[in-house]
């Protein structure tokens, strides 16, 4: 367990930097999370974190990378929807870096 | 790849809630269905009721998972067997249970059914034409 401060809020995170609380999430611990990973987050991004939190509220469940590129190519258009664009804003692999950004828990299947 | 593909069939036979099987069973399809292997679910005895509509877990404060299980069509899985004579026994129709699609990409998104109803005798020929049977 670990926290992160922003905006004078203190938010708990498990041992790997995701939220532990989904309902605590706001966009200020968002920003916060990137800027440890050195990212800033652009209105890409954000179409990205919107999505997954969509999903999520939908489905109860963070999307696979594979399922995710589809479902953005689909919503966003295909030159989105792709493995390439959706790596260079999150390096550290879209499914995990985003959903973690969006204050989701880690994708089912991801280790 | 194709000479490894491997018939799964995951068997559903529990209530969804009062054990962990229902929820473990979902994750380990949704885990399996990223390699690409031809996927399958049944749902027969009480592992019918885990498809039903409208479920409401706050009294029991578990985590509702059943709208999960629209999500199964987005990972393709699209074939989900569920036994005719479960459903009778207990008092339940095809209308009471989920509408669950997955989308045909190569017929520019058509949204396609992913129940299908079988008798017992049907769903046992399913079962005998598998490769790997999990059980839950």
């Amino acid at each position: 367990m670990g926290t992160i401060e922003a905006n004078g809020k203190t938010y708990e995170t498990d041992e790997e930097g995701y939220l532990a609380d989904l309902n605590s999430w706001d966009k200020d611990v968002a920003d916060v999370m990137a800027k440890i990973d050195d990212c800033d987050l652009t209105d890409s991004h954000w179409e990205v974190i919107n999505f997954l939190r969509e999903y999520y509220e939908e489905y109860q469940i963070a999307p696979a990378v594979r399922v995710l590129t589809k479902a953005i190519g689909k919503k966003l258009g295909k030159d989105k929807g792709n493995s390439k664009y959706l790596y260079e804003l999150f390096p550290y692999g879209p499914a995990k870096q985003a959903c973690k950004y969006a204050g989701l828990p880690k994708p089912t299947g991801c280790v | 790849m194709s000479e490894e593909t491997k018939k799964m069939m995951y068997i559903n036979r529990k209530a969804p809630y009062g054990t962990i099987y229902a929820w473990e069973s979902l994750e380990v399809v949704l885990i399996g269905a990223a390699f690409e292997q031809d996927v399958s679910l049944a749902f027969m005895d009480d592992g019918v009721f885990q498809l039903t509509k409208g479920q409401d877990t706050k009294g029991i404060g578990m985590k509702n998972f059943s709208p999960t299980y629209s999500a199964l069509g987005d990972y393709e899985v699209n074939k989900i067997y569920v036994e005719k004579e479960s459903l009778e026994e207990r008092g339940l129709t095809l209308d009471d249970l989920q509408h669950l699609v997955w989308e045909d990409e190569d017929e520019d998104y058509a949204e396609k059914d992913s129940i299908r109803l079988v008798s017992r005798a049907e769903l046992a020929d399913v079962l005998a034409g598998q490769d790997v049977l999990f059980n839950f």
